[in-house]
């Protein structure tokens, strides 16, 4: 990777962690578990790593092992963490 | 990489951002959730596109697996369990950064060291340690947590020094790997000081601490997912990585603020074992104890109620019988809200989502700032099951080790019944001054057996 790739990538990092700090700061505590759990299923986008590194062609290589293993965990993180944040917020109601 | 799968990506960001954003309103959060979870489905078949469709049966059998266990595991897990579920979810994901960056390793080291170039291997180790730390130092909290492994702190001398040891041999070995990046024995060595660390730092930090704990390694698990990101080249992966990871720290942030104590000293752990010497000198607490007859008349007789919950409330499944309490007072046109410290339960807004499960409306749900100073103006305050956050010690008390810690005013109210199963101590292990006030009541028993007879004798007064 070159040096200017690699800034971009550092730009892109820098940008989106202010943004998340602005963000995630307005979320009111009454949240802070669905914006835990959503946070998680967030972080299930290592899928898409996970996805890459299966893509390896046959079963001897250990990259692909450890590619299915990474996509089975990831899903289970990005599936389980909506479905259990959507099950959090549909209770929450205003009377 | 194309351009199409580069724009599908960049929407998929943008569907994040906005999800969170909307997660800043109660009203708009469900449908920030979704915002996100379509982000997130645009980003895996964008993904899916580049794949070979050789490797597509063994790719659905590993969603399959995986979305199916996801799926059973977040439609069955009770409310009270979600800080265990978060945790090992947590765990989950470190784990998935740490075999990508892994996957990725051997996939390079395979066709040559030369293509292994120093950014690479510097996201590599970074992810392996990252990844690896969250992984053992989430399953260790979820052990925690469910009690699977006691939630006292486990110090031992030298702790802190082994500690260091362990990141200065990771250094070490790191640059070694720099100068011979295929010796698997050196990555073999990274993997296991970083799985070792992640246990090493969680085992001295207190159960009360938890809150902290999983908030960290949220922010833990994304950071791992950014530093994956820079193994790929993924912008996405950057962008969400680095979304969770500010996350974590902003609710690790507040947490300790709650607690008035630095992360530092959490992270250093041995709280709530050093303490129970500390300050307790004073006489005997005297308490004086109210039946469910006379509390359910105070109920009756009372304007305003304000209700505390702690963590007991949900170690007793009394939420429901709670509403039905509320539904008893909001009958009479008592004005019944309930006061929320930031650090009740086991992780952030734990409390919020159980009460919001017993379909109490979340407007009666009232953060600690914005209550405060209606206490003194309250007829009765109820405390289910919390205790340290109701503690007067925290103004009164500079000896107390949980002096300077934020606290819900309870003990300035006209009248305070405490729902307590036992004199038994709170997590930080120290006494309850409250609970010897003159106008402190204890209602002893199980909370949820005991407000069930006080409903029914509200009942039957009506």
């Amino acid at each position: 990777m070159n040096a200017s790739a690699l800034l971009i990538l550092i730009y892109v990092l820098v940008l989106a962690s202010y943004l998340g700090f602005e963000l995630i700061s307005k979320v009111p505590p009454t949240l802070h578990t669905p914006l835990m759990s959503g946070s998680n299923a967030i972080s299930g986008i290592t899928i898409v790593g996970a996805l890459i590194a299966c893509n390896e062609m046959g079963y001897t290589s250990i990259a692909k092992w450890l590619g299915m293993f990474a996509l089975i965990l990831a899903t289970i993180n990005v599936v389980g963490g909506y479905a259990v944040t959507d099950r959090m917020l549909k209770m929450f109601k205003k009377k | 990489m194309s351009i199409a799968i580069e724009i599908a990506y960049l929407i998929a960001s943008i569907l994040f951002i906005t999800g969170i954003k909307l997660l800043g309103k109660t009203k708009d959060a469900r449908r920030g959730n979704v915002l996100s979870a379509i982000g997130m489905l645009i980003a895996i078949v964008a993904t899916l596109l580049t794949i070979n469709v050789l490797t597509f049966v063994e790719i659905f059998v590993c969603i399959l697996i995986g979305g199916a266990i996801g799926l059973f595991y977040a439609t069955r897990v009770a409310m009270t369990k979600i800080p265990e579920m978060v945790a090992l979810f947590n765990g989950f994901g470190g784990l998935a950064s740490f075999a990508v960056a892994l996957s990725d390793y051997f996939l390079k080291s395979e066709i040559s060291a030369a293509s292994l170039d120093a950014v690479n291997l510097t996201s590599i180790i970074l992810s392996v340690l990252i990844g690896g730390v969250t992984f053992t130092g989430s399953m260790i909290a979820y052990l925690k947590l469910d009690g699977k492994v006691s939630g006292q702190p486990i110090t031992f001398s030298g702790q802190h020094l082994l500690n260091l040891a362990l990141l200065i041999a990771f250094v070490i070995t790191s640059v070694m790997v720099f100068l011979d990046p295929t010796n698997l024995i050196l990555i073999g060595i990274l993997v296991g000081i970083s799985l070792l660390l992640g246990i090493l730092t969680v085992i001295p930090i207190g159960g009360a601490d938890m809150p902290v704990v999983i908030s960290l390694l949220n922010s833990y698990s994304g950071m791992a997912a950014c530093a994956t990101g820079f193994i790929l080249s993924n912008n996405v992966l950057i962008v969400a990585g680095s979304l969770v990871g500010a996350s974590g720290i902003i609710l690790t942030q507040i947490m300790c603020k709650a607690m008035n104590r630095s992360l530092t000293n959490v992270l250093l752990g041995g709280f709530g074992q050093t303490v129970a010497t500390g300050g307790q000198d004073g006489p005997a607490i005297v308490v004086k104890e109210i039946g469910v007859e006379e509390t359910a008349m105070l109920f009756d007789a009372a304007s305003s109620v304000l209700v505390v919950p702690g963590y007991g409330m949900a170690v007793a499944q009394a939420q429901h019988v709670i509403r039905e309490l509320m539904e008893q007072c909001e009958k009479r046109n008592i004005d019944f809200r309930f006061a929320i410290h930031p650090v009740a339960g086991r992780m952030p807004g734990h409390m919020n989502v159980l009460l919001a499960e017993a379909n109490i409306s979340y407007d009666k749900l009232i953060e600690m700032e914005a209550i405060n100073d209606d206490f003194p103006n309250t007829d009765l305050v109820f405390i289910v099951g919390a205790n340290d956050v109701v503690n007067p010690a925290a103004r009164t008390n500079p000896q107390s080790p949980i002096y300077g810690m934020p606290i819900l005013n309870a003990d300035k109210a006209k009248t305070v019944i405490v729902s307590k199963r036992s004199m038994g101590k709170g997590y930080a292990g120290i006494e309850n001054e409250l609970f010897g006030y003159p106008n402190c009541l204890m209602l002893f028993g199980d909370a949820k057996q005991t407000i069930t007879k006080v409903v029914s004798e509200m009942k039957d007064m009506s």
